[in-house]
């Protein structure tokens, strides 16, 4: 008895094509919109709850160090701001590369939303290689270990596009799935007794890993090291925006991608080798998740705890990032700024007490986080702006 | 002998490896184990050779597993077996592990049978743990507190089935959306309301139901002590079982999630019913999440529902989409969390991995190495606009 070949490419239009016919109509309003009313709902929880939002929105816009960029502010509160915009700019880091990693997928017509396991893998791989290896020269031992979250990511959504590949496996299913897998070995490998557990005597009790070596950390070239100043990884998290966009929009694969992205049943007819393309894609996007994960390992977390694996929720923040950029750079760009801001301006360290509960707006991000993906999830608002267009237009006609 | 009987065999084989190596059996010789793992794997490639592909594979998988568990067994004391395997608790505790899943796995498969994805099932749970717990404490009743939760989880499934169903979103993005959504919602209202002192201790308590049959061996140990909603789980399975395939209303429904033009076609109103059983979705994950506040941890805590929303969607894959099998996978999935939680005896850390394990069984299942799953043929596609 044969498996009678499984129907894996469905002459239905894919996601991405459908979200690329309401993108086309949308344009960069629709995003804008989606924000605006994400925050207003937001705004009316606060009230609802007996809160103030202006003062509210105002101190957590405080809190993300963007008016470090006012001319009007004061030397002092400049200092502060400047420490805010490190912050915020630290976290925009593995927002733009876990963006990318559901952005380019979506560009292929497959959902990642793997993100946080290709993620946490990534971290896990450079923990190990930035906490062994001491005495190497200091590039040399980040580059290793930038790669090994590289390439760790890529093999973990790799299996997500071979499965799709081979068996036709919803790529949904599978990411989700092996997003939990990632999670609970990331539990164990830390765990007491566990291989990447730390060595040290002191902390034999402690679920956490080595610290890494001086070598691999990643040099911080605005702030205090001390007090977790910029690192060089947002240099590389543009230059993998810029990666992204060549990849997409200059390159036969990118030109393939596409193409697989609208229609896989006419990329196939015209020679295009559809389940290659998954597996690549699938791997090139892990490859930015997990360069997302050593990033943030090597420039200002410099150890896992089996707690930080479980309570991350950074990753899952791609989503969002992606699908309000459009799965474009630019917009991935922006939207990690947005998002970036906004967890930094609810952190407990940055959200001033007195105003407004820190562990209250941390939850209020989420929200909108939430919100923001409901509402681009069908562009609900953009339909109803074009029609009103359109309405317009043809009582101008008439008229 | 046909190919299947011996693949069949080959399976019931590889668990006896297991089987025999633990109590109450505890056979010490692990050559016993290993001959009968290599008997099913053996009958495993027979029926692989006999055209029986899955089946084989499944036979040379359970021999395997059954070689890595029994092997282990028999290299470990046997005080440290007795207290590990006590099949009277490892029961009772797979059935209460169960339970939030199976209500989660019931509401996905109504949802996914009317042809909408339910991957927001996880925040629906979340929705039911938390306003149950809320609605418990309010109206010091926990029967009040669980039809708050049901509440709460229809009209998070009405959300669902307004942007998946009237705003023909795609599905996949409105659920992940109501995940991030109910994170949030019931994190504010948390903090909000309770703050850092978290749910009093007097929270109103789904109670347990106490069965006369202690003399029972084994069962009277199993099912002897159980709550309420374990048993309410255990019925909503049959309930939906005779619903979906033995009512009209059923038949609707599932015509729905196969082929929606023609089910309009014949009159049936897609919209209409998809709203249903999407709101009946969000009600049966949050009695689940509800099991999980009111009935088994006896608080809530942010994100409480930790993943088990998606091992429901997996149990509810691995179970084909019928509610017998996906009973049998959230029993299987409730087994290995109890198995975890007696492992530590062994090594604390390992048994973590444990937790992983409902995860890559459903990996192997849906890339049709053990059966393929087939999901409903219309299946996240909306309506076709007429």
């Amino acid at each position: 008895m044969s498996v009678p070949p499984e129907d894996e490419l469905p002459a239905n239009i894919t996601v991405a094509a459908r979200m690329a016919t309401f993108f086309r109509g949308g344009g960069v309003i629709a995003p804008i919109v989606t924000v605006l009313v994400a925050f207003i709902a937001g705004g009316f929880v606060v009230l609802l709850t007996g809160h103030n939002p202006i003062e509210t929105y105002s101190a957590i816009f405080k809190g993300t160090g963007f008016n470090w960029f006012f001319p009007w502010l004061s030397e002092d509160d400049r200092i502060i701001a400047a420490l805010n915009l490190q912050q915020t700019l630290i976290i925009t880091t593995p927002l733009i590369l876990t963006g990318l990693a559901v952005a380019f997928a979506f560009r292929c017509g497959l959902f990642n939303i793997g993100g946080q396991g290709q993620y946490i893998v990534g971290v896990i791989f450079s923990v190990w290689v930035g906490s062994s290896f001491d005495g190497l020269p200091a590039f040399v031992h980040i580059v290793l270990a930038i790669l090994a979250g590289m390439l760790s990511g890529a093999v973990w959504a790799g299996i997500a596009g071979l499965l799709k590949a081979l068996a036709g496996t919803n790529e949904v299913i599978t990411t989700i799935m092996l997003n939990w897998i990632a999670i609970w070995v990331g539990v164990w490998v830390f765990n007491l007794g566990s291989p990447l557990q730390n060595d040290n005597p002191a902390q034999v009790d402690v679920p956490v890993s080595n610290d890494i070596a001086a070598s691999a950390k990643l040099p911080v070239f605005w702030g205090d090291p001390q007090l977790q100043g910029l690192h060089i990884g947002i240099f590389i998290a543009l230059a993998a925006l810029v990666v992204f966009w060549v990849l997409l929009n200059r390159t036969t694969l990118g030109y393939e991608v596409r193409a697989v992205g609208f229609n896989p049943d006419a990329a196939e007819a015209s020679g295009i080798n559809v389940r290659r393309n998954y597996v690549l894609v699938m791997a090139i996007c892990g490859a930015f998740a997990g360069l997302g994960g050593a990033l943030d390992l090597l420039g200002w977390q410099f150890r896992v705890a089996t707690n930080d694996i479980q309570t991350t929720k950074l990753a899952f923040f791609g989503i969002a990032v992606a699908l309000l950029g459009r799965n474009t750079a630019i917009g991935t760009l922006l939207s990690a700024l947005l998002f970036a801001g906004l967890i930094t301006g609810t952190s407990v360290r940055n959200l001033d007490p007195t105003v407004f509960e820190p562990q209250l707006a941390t939850n209020l991000t989420y929200m909108i986080q939430g919100l923001v993906v409901l509402l681009i999830s069908t562009d609900v608002l953009v339909v109803y702006l074009m029609r009103l267009r359109r309405k317009r237009r043809a009582q101008a006609v008439t008229a | 002998m046909t190919a299947k009987r011996v693949g069949w065999a080959g399976v019931a084989l590889g668990f006896l490896a297991f089987f025999v190596a633990v109590p109450p059996l505890t056979v010490r010789s692990p050559l016993v184990v290993i001959v009968l793992a290599v008997l099913a794997m053996a009958a495993g490639s027979y029926a692989i050779a006999g055209g029986e592909r899955r089946l084989g594979w499944s036979a040379i998988v359970a021999g395997l597993v059954g070689l890595a568990g029994g092997y282990a067994a028999t290299q470990s004391g046997v005080a440290n077996l007795d207290r590990v395997v006590v099949w009277g608790a490892l029961g009772a505790a797979t059935l209460r592990y169960a339970t939030p899943l199976i209500f989660g796995a019931l509401g996905g498969l109504f949802s996914e049978r009317s042809g909408v994805i339910n991957i927001g099932l996880e925040g629906m749970m979340l929705m039911g743990a938390f306003f149950g717990a809320w609605g418990a404490d309010l109206t010091s009743s926990w029967i009040l507190g669980l039809l708050i939760a049901i509440a709460a989880g229809a009209v998070f499934g009405a959300l669902h089935a307004l942007f998946a169903v009237t705003f023909r979103a795609d599905q996949i993005v409105s659920g992940t959306a109501l995940n991030l959504l109910a994170v949030g919602i019931t994190g504010y209202l948390f903090v909000e309301v309770y703050g850092d002192l978290g749910t009093p201790d007097d929270l109103p308590q789904v109670p347990n139901v106490s069965l006369p049959i202690d003399w029972l061996p084994l069962l009277g140990d199993v099912f002897g002590e159980l709550n309420l909603l374990v048993w309410l789980a255990l019925g909503a399975v049959l309930v939906t079982w005779v619903f979906m395939f033995r009512t009209p209303m059923g038949l609707r429904l599932r015509s729905a999630g196969e082929n929606p033009l023609a089910a309009e076609t014949a009159g049936l109103n897609v919209v209409r019913t998809r709203y249903f059983a999407v709101m009946t979705s969000g009600g049966l994950a949050a009695m689940g999440g509800a099991f999980l506040s009111i009935g088994f941890l006896h608080t809530f805590t942010q994100e409480m529902t930790a993943g088990r929303g998606f091992i429901a969607l997996a149990a509810l894959i691995f179970g084909r989409w019928r509610p017998g099998l996906a009973l049998t996978a959230t029993l299987l999935f409730g087994f290995g969390s109890a198995l975890a939680g007696r492992l530590p005896v062994f090594s604390p850390s390992g048994a973590v991995l444990f937790q992983a394990l409902p995860y890559v069984l459903t990996l192997i299942a849906v890339t049709g190495l053990i059966g393929r799953s087939i999901p409903p043929l219309a299946l996240g596609r909306p309506l076709p606009r007429s």
